[in-house]
Parts: C-alpha cells; structure tokens; sequence
C-alpha cells in the first residue's frame, strides 16, 4: 500500500503535527488535577485515569487511535481557504487565517484520510478546534464534502468525528450552504448503501450540529460532550434564567433520542470496528 | 415607521395637505403639486436606490412587510391549511397546506410571523421548533407522494434557541430537512421573503431554484449577533451588515440563491399585491421551466448546484 504514510516517524507531510506537548512531560487533568506523564495519558487514549475526564484532542490524535498502526493517507492537503467576501471586523480574516496557520501548523479546521479500521478501509474527516473554534467555512465543507465522496467512490464507510462551534462567521453565506452540500454528499452516501458513523465529541454546537454531525446511520458520542444547536450561552439569554444542570450534554442528547451511545474513547476503536463488522 | 421613510412620509403628507387645501378653498396649486411630486419620486429614487445593507436588513423587517400566509392567500385561488408534525404537535412557526393556482396543485411551506404583540407570541417572532421543521417534511413527502411541485417561503430570524427545542433535537430536525429535501422527486421552489437567517432558514431553503425579494437577507448569522461575537458589543450591526455581504444582490452575486424578485420602489409593503403578483408570476415561470426536467436529472441538479458553493484555494 504505498500511498500509506507513517505519520509517527515524520515521513509525513508538510503539514504535520505537533502533539499537544512532548513527550516525558507531565500531564494534569483539569478536573481532577491528578497529574501523569504524557505518555500514559496517551496511552489512555488521552483519558484521566482517576475521573475519566477525555481530554479534547485534535485531527492527529484520533487519526492515531482509530487507524491501524497510525497508517492512513491523507487527502485533499492542499485546499486552504479563501476571502471570498473580503471579511473585516477587529481583524482582517486573512489575518487569522495566517495567526492560526502559524499557530497550528494546519491549513484549516478538518483533516480527511484514508485507512483502515482492524484491517477494514475507511474514509475518516476530522475536525480540529485549534484552528478558529473548528468553525465551518468553504474548506471545511468542500473537504468533507469530497471525503464522502471519495468513500463512495472507494464503496467504504465513512466516518465524521465533529468538534466545533459552528459556522465560521467570516465566510457568511459560503459557510451556511456547507451544511447543504454536505448534507447533499451524505444524502448520495445513504443512496449507495454504505455506512456512515458520526462521532460527536465535545463541543459539537451549530450548523455542524444541524447537519453532518446528526445525520450518523449511527451517532456516536464521547461522555460529557457539549453537544446542541444553539449555543448554551444563546439559551441561557433566550429563556432569561440558569440552564438545567447537564443540559446539552451527550447523556442528556442520548436520554432525549439523538444519540445511538456514548462510548468511552477508550472503547472508541473497538466500537467502530464492531458497527461496521456486523453491516457490513 | 423606520428612519429612512421618515422624509419621504412627512412629504407624503405635505402632499395631501396641500391637495385637500386646493379642493376646500378651490384654488389652483397644479404647479405646485407637480413640483412636489417630482421631489418625492427624486427623494424615493436616491433613497431606496442607495440604501445599505443595514437599511435593507430594516426593510427585511418591516412591520407592515407581508408575511408568508399574507402571499399565500393572495397567490392561490384556494389555500387548505395543513397542520402538525403527527409526532409531537402543531408548530405555529411553521405554516404549510395545498393551494391551487388555476389547475396546478402546488404544496406551499414557510415561517410564519405575527403582526401585532399576540399574533407574534403565537407566531413565536417566526421561530421554529424541531417541530416546525418535521412538519415541514411531513409536507413534502406528502407532495412527493401526490407528485405536486413545493414552494417555500423564508422569512425568520432563525430556529428557535429554547430549552426544549434542544431537547427535541432542533439540530437532528434541520439537519433531516437538509438530506431530505435533496432527493425530493418533485420540483422545489425557494423563496426569501423577508429574513433568512441561518440553519433556520436553510431548514426549508433546499431548491431548484432560490430566490430572494429584493429587499431581503439571508446569511449565517443576524448582524446583531454578528456583532456581538466578532465585535463583542451590540453597537457594530451596521459594520456587521456591511462584512456579512447578506443582501440579495450579494447573495447573486456569489452564486448562493439564483435569482432576484423586484420589489416596488419603497419595499414589498408599499405595494404587497404587486409584489404578491411578482411571486406568482415567477413561481409560474419557474415551474414550467423545471417540469422539463426528468425528476432524476433535477436531483442532481439540484445536488450539483449546491456542491459548487464556497471559494477555497488548491495550492
Ligand atoms: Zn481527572
């Protein structure tokens, strides 16, 4: 399979990743504040061992945990964004683009690439929060859009891990109809018969929300996720009072029928590869 | 009445005073009167031909603008009001029912506003519930059913942000319009009314064609929010209208709706039946054009066009 590329040894890309801190260093959990090396909370799938807490990770981690032996090919590397309006506010959007370019090391909120899941070929997209809050412009939109239809193409399952805030106001118009043309992409997937499975890992909030992320043959979610349409803080303002406790998380979305399950990262893979074994 | 009008009603009724004055004291002031007209349609024409985009987002909303059930009933010889979503309950939101204009049977869905303080609490301001979108599909698949073309009307400041719209899944409701509406078999018409304001408003946007009345908006956010995110202050709409690019003719202009309906000098509600004439007669048109498409090519039409939105740069 030379189209493969083994990301942990740098043989990579141009774009390749950083991790969140080098190894040998110390990770503290924020909630528990229980403090371990790095590499073992890597090695827990970036979960705290004493409270669970699922730390938020990025393209490159999941990219890790789900493909085999980290082994995938990376698709549609070259698309960045444009300023089709010209978008200025506090800051020029080409200005951003740059800050957060530089600052991440992508070229914009999504990966998608190709490999398999224990020996079975998928197409995956994933989303990056580091990279403008992982909000839905024209690149985020054409690049899944593409990645459906490259599964299709390929007759494999496609899977969506979703983590953002929603539509990237800087795109405006262009932004909104990327939830059409997704949803249009996953609409010909549902045609063809093959398996599409949407992770919503926290936060999951907006036009992503209201289109890719709830259109999973099965929705699939890690514990704690924020996951709604509008905003928490949006609510909070529109009904003038506190918001109920675990309001919008994934247990509550699950408890009112959105969500097929909530899965433990550390059960993620295994999961995955089980749904699509008995579809398949 | 909003800022912008102000001038030109105040010469308006300079207008009629002066009219009412000649009649009662019987005197000629025929120079007079045609030289205040000529002001007033010179005042109207640099007004509404220079307005902003902030000024047409106004305009968007006008209190005296027509509302979706305001053009239905004057478009179709007969309206049948259909109600509910069979699952959880009616959405007063969300309006839709069969209509006929002549022999065509057309199914006919859109946000609903009220005009006056009860009509709009009723109306929830034009803001759906999950329930409103699954009733809005529930519509469709019926006219899929009955093989009858739909036409949408857009008019709402968004889908609602409430508690339990997010227990109902307002995500999951729009986000099964989005797919759905894709593979209708039958022709779809898209029209923006009055506001079309984000995922709300696409929940029941997804056509052959899309129009846009002239004086309309339709983007991923309100300029007041936009403003209050990007700005972190209420006071930047202005800016905000300006940056989002969210007018009809911008909207064109990047190829995001199809085409624009004129709207008489003023705004729809200076002359609702005219423009209520305007959408029929583009609807009519509209029809006849896709009926000849076979309903297989439409779909993919339909998916192509959308597929072709947004700019990125390969490199
Ligand atoms: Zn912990």
């Amino acid at each position: 399979m030379p189209w493969f590329v083994r990301e942990n040894k740098g043989i990579v890309t141009p774009t390749e990743f950083k991790r969140e801190t080098p190894d040998g260093l110390w990770y503290q959990c924020p909630e528990c504040k229980t403090v371990i090396l790095t590499k073992a909370h890597r090695d827990n799938s970036y979960t705290c061992p004493s409270c669970n807490h699922h730390e938020q990770i990025g393209s490159a981690e999941y990219f890790d945990l789900l493909f085999d032996q980290n082994l995938f090919e990376e698709l549609f590397m070259n698309l960045q964004s444009g300023d089709p309006l010209e978008f200025v506010d506090t800051k020029k959007y080409p200005d951003r683009l740059k800050a957060s370019m530089a600052k991440t090391g992508m070229k914009d909120a999504v990966r998608v690439a190709a490999g398999n899941i224990e020996e079975k070929e998928v197409v995956i997209a994933c989303m990056d929060f580091k990279f403008i809050g992982g909000s839905m412009g024209s690149v985020v939109g054409e690049k899944i859009s593409r990645g459906i239809a490259e599964a299709r193409k390929r007759g494999v399952p496609f899977i969506m891990i979703s983590k953002s805030g929603g539509a990237r106001m800087m795109e405006a118009g262009f932004s909104l109809m990327q939830m059409a043309k997704t949803s249009a992409q996953l609409a010909l997937l549902s045609e063809a018969k093959l398996p599409y499975i949407s992770i919503l890992t926290d936060p999951t909030t907006g036009g992503v929300t209201a289109s890719f992320a709830m259109l999973g043959d099965f929705n699939i979610a890690e514990p704690k996720a924020l996951i709604g349409f509008a905003g928490p803080r949006v609510v909070r303002e529109t009904i003038g009072k506190d918001l109920p406790e675990g309001f919008q998380s994934a247990e509550f979305v699950l408890e009112h029928g959105f969500l097929d399950t909530i899965v433990d990262r550390k059960e993620l893979k295994q999961t995955v590869a089980d749904l699509l074994r008995m579809v398949a | 009445m909003l800022d912008f009008e102000k001038p030109i009603i105040e010469l308006d009724l300079k207008l009629a005073d002066m009219k009412q004055f000649a009649v009662e004291n019987n005197v000629d002031v025929t120079e007079a009167v045609k030289s205040l007209e000529e002001k007033i349609s010179k005042l109207k024409k640099t007004t509404y031909q220079n307005l902003t985009r902030w000024q047409r987002v106004q305009l968007s909303r006008h209190p005296d603008r027509p509302y979706t059930l305001d053009y239905i009933q004057t478009i179709c010889d007969k309206f049948v009001e259909l109600h509910g979503d069979r699952g959880f309950g009616d959405d007063k939101a969300m309006v839709g029912g069969f209509g006929e204009i002549g022999d065509q049977s057309i199914m006919f869905i859109g946000q609903q506003k009220g005009r006056n303080t009860k009509q709009r609490q009723h109306r929830n301001f034009g803001m759906a519930n999950p329930e409103g979108y699954r009733k809005a599909l529930r519509l469709m698949k019926l006219a899929e059913k009955f093989n009858k073309p739909i036409v949408t009307l857009i008019d709402t400041p968004g889908a609602f942000p409430g508690i339990e719209a997010e227990e109902r899944g307002q995500g999951e409701a729009i986000a099964r319009n989005l797919k759905e509406m894709f593979m209708l078999k039958v022709p779809i018409i898209c029209i923006v009314i009055g506001e079309g304001a984000s995922g709300g408003a696409l929940g029941i946007a997804i056509g052959d064609k899309v129009f846009m009345l002239e004086n309309t908006w339709y983007s991923v956010i309100s300029p007041e929010s936009c403003s209050s995110i990007l700005w972190r202050s209420w006071d930047y709409k202005e800016q905000a209208a300006e940056a989002l690019k969210l007018t009809a003719k911008d909207m064109q202009k990047f190829g995001l709706v199809d085409d624009i309906i004129k709207e008489p000098l003023g705004g729809a509600h200076t002359d609702p039946l005219g423009t209520a004439k305007k959408i029929k007669k583009t609807i009519i048109d509209t029809l006849d054009e896709l009926n000849k498409i076979q309903p297989e090519e439409r779909i993919l039409q339909r998916i192509e066009k959308f597929s072709s939105m947004g700019i990125v740069v390969e490199n």
